[in-house]
């Protein structure tokens, strides 16, 4: 699988050197899908590469520059919008990464921008953020709903003039989920950036990064997610970190992460994390499956992890309602 | 995939995958002139492949995927595979370039100096640009023109060029030695048929060139020609460009230099005699 391939790269970068030409394009292809290409041109910056590779690789590195721009305005023009309702604002994510500096964030392609406001500024951050340009992107009534009364942020708004989406969270994890994380602690112990945002103490970005791999949906992007935690154990350390997560219910969560990424990706744990979890292979199964032409293999997995993402978000009888009304409307899952 | 081929069209190389044999060899048989990319290694993948197992069989329809994809885009039957490959790195191109500023403009070369012609589907690009290559100029491309922004040239992309409706027997009428592709009846966009751009066209595809004069063709009007001043040429060129934004300051710097230094013209025309007498008379007074 070149996922795999994708890993060993980043973890082991001048093994590239010796690559053949099948190689590069499985790795292109598979570090475009899991849109972590990125990142992987700035760990293979200065190595010596076929041109053709090299080429491809500056490329994405000069558009991880343009996107880290571009979301460090965006991160901006949501902090003038809601600097005058004096609540606190978090980043989350991509846009955490880059704009505390973190190794996390070199190279790392970022879509939407991720906030957390506190549950009760819920009104007025939308109506801010509604009277500085932002629109509704859901038409349908029935997303619309079920974002508000069953999901952990706002139905998505997107800016019309500059077309970016924002993601306003009250709660890192859906409100239907088993787990019940303790925002009001992410938004207490945040640390705040030199311009009055705010990110989440180091162990909370890494509660964050766990809950998003494994209890929030399909694993999409999972080589990406791990690397994320990665770079934040090597970088921030896991003091307290065993505390934290028990403090939101992450701990399962956590130490699966942190052995994945130490499996993978060579991160230094303690060794009293390092203990065998049968289930650990069928997550790391996910995680890779990624063929040389970017397409998910076995095709399979990414069904039941389909199944599993909802099965974790909601309990049965509303999933199945949920699937219900969806299937009606003509979704299904296509690969 | 069970299917490939790699192939490069001018600076740019691809690597086409299909579940099936037939679109991967109508390829290799229309760019069997083609080089193939450097290294080995392809800037862009372009996957066709079934939406489900059983499609490769039953009423087969071939999904359009790659490294970079729009949701939803529909199918085509398999018959139209070839038109799905082209669809598949016009894709590419259109999403994931970024080492040139894009501009959906047809190019064509006389004397090491490029003529770029930069109009909506339907103004005649892929029709003039095909005639003027029958006349001896060099084409550089039907579809895309590519702006270097470190040195402001101009690099072709000489894909296969798209025949749509009136212009395949036009083309087949002028270019009777011409190599064209299967004809593909009622496609989304009408009867397309391609056109292999001839030797000179494939031999130079890297070489690139000094842009020289902008044209802005409009079919369907009486002969008629204006200048085109430089905001103008500038906002109808961010409109004809994919990745001006996603350039960011670069895509700015490029499209600034290009309108500074190029003279602009829009031209209307009747029918394609009277274009390319405009389009040659232009030529000789500004270029």
């Amino acid at each position: 699988m070149s996922a795999r391939l994708v890993v060993e790269t980043l973890r082991e970068p001048a093994r590239c050197e010796r690559y053949d030409a099948a190689q590069w394009n499985a790795l292109i292809a598979a570090a475009r899908a899991e849109q972590i290409i990125g990142t992987l041109a700035c760990r293979l910056d200065g190595l010596s590469l076929p041109v053709a590779a090299k080429r491809i690789l500056d490329d994405a590195r000069a558009l991880a520059e343009v996107g880290r721009t571009l979301a460090l305005w965006e991160a901006e023009a949501a902090r003038r919008a809601l600097a005058p309702l004096g609540v606190p604002v978090l980043l989350l994510k991509g846009t955490a990464f880059v704009a505390a500096g973190l190794k996390a964030g070199v190279g790392r392609s970022i879509g939407d921008l991720d906030i957390l406001v506190p549950r009760g500024a819920l009104d007025s951050v939308q109506d801010a953020l509604l009277a500085a340009g932002w629109e509704w992107v859901k038409p349908d009534p029935y997303d619309d709903a079920y974002y508000r009364q069953w999901m952990h942020e706002l139905p998505p708004l997107i800016h019309r003039d500059r077309d970016r989406m924002i993601d306003v969270h009250h709660t890192i994890l859906p409100l239907t989920a088993r787990i019940t994380p303790d925002a009001d602690a992410i938004i207490a112990d945040s640390e705040a950036l030199q311009n009055g945002l705010r990110v989440p103490q180091p162990n909370d970005l890494l509660c964050h990064a766990a809950a998003h791999l494994f209890a929030d949906g399909e694993m999409l992007g999972g080589v990406r997610n791990l690397w994320d935690i990665h770079c934040l154990l090597e970088e921030l350390g896991t003091d307290g970190l065993e505390a934290r997560a028990r403090l939101h219910g992450l701990h399962h969560h956590v130490m699966r992460a942190v052995r994945l990424s130490h499996d993978l990706y060579g991160t230094d744990i303690p060794i009293d994390w390092r203990v065998r979890d049968p289930a650990d292979a069928l997550f790391k199964r996910r995680l890779l499956a990624r063929d040389g032409w970017g397409r998910v293999r076995p095709k399979w997995i990414e069904h039941v992890f389909y199944l599993r993402g909802h099965w974790l978000r909601m309990p049965p009888a509303m999933l199945a309602r949920h699937l219900w009304t969806k299937w009606r409307k003509g979704y299904h899952p296509v690969g | 995939m069970r299917h490939s081929v790699s192939l490069k069209i001018g600076p740019v190389g691809f690597r086409i995958g299909s579940d099936w044999r037939v679109p991967i060899a109508a390829l290799k048989d229309l760019y069997r002139d083609y080089p193939a990319p450097d290294d080995g290694i392809a800037d862009f993948n372009v996957r066709l492949f079934a939406a489900r197992f059983w499609r490769r069989f039953i009423r087969p329809s071939v999904m359009i995927g790659g490294d970079y994809i729009i949701p939803d885009a529909a199918p085509l039957p398999l018959e139209m595979g070839l038109l799905a490959a082209e669809m598949g790195m016009n894709l590419q191109m259109a999403l994931g370039q970024r080492r040139y500023l894009l501009l959906h403009a047809s190019a064509v070369v006389r004397d090491g100096k490029a003529l770029l012609m930069s109009g909506v589907s339907g103004a005649g690009k892929s029709t003039l640009a095909a005639l003027l290559m029958a006349r001896g100029w060099r084409l550089m491309g039907d579809e895309f023109a590519l702006i270097d922004p470190m040195s402001g040239l101009v690099y072709g992309f000489p894909r296969l060029i798209s025949l749509k409706n009136a212009a395949i027997g036009l083309m087949r009428s002028t270019l009777p030695q011409g190599r064209f592709g299967p004809l593909m009846k009622a496609t989304p966009k009408g009867n397309i048929r391609h056109l292999v751009p001839d030797a000179q066209a494939i031999a130079a595809m890297e070489t690139p060139a000094r842009p020289a004069l902008i044209l802005f063709p409009t079919f369907g009007h009486a002969p008629a020609e204006r200048a085109v001043d430089e905001a103008e040429a500038f906002v109808r060129l961010t409109q004809a460009s994919t990745n001006f934004v996603g350039l960011g300051q670069a895509g700015f710097d490029t499209l600034t230099r290009l309108v500074r230094e190029v003279p602009a013209r829009a031209i209307d025309y009747p029918d394609t005699e009277s274009a390319l007498r405009l389009v040659e008379d232009l030529w000789s007074a500004t270029a």
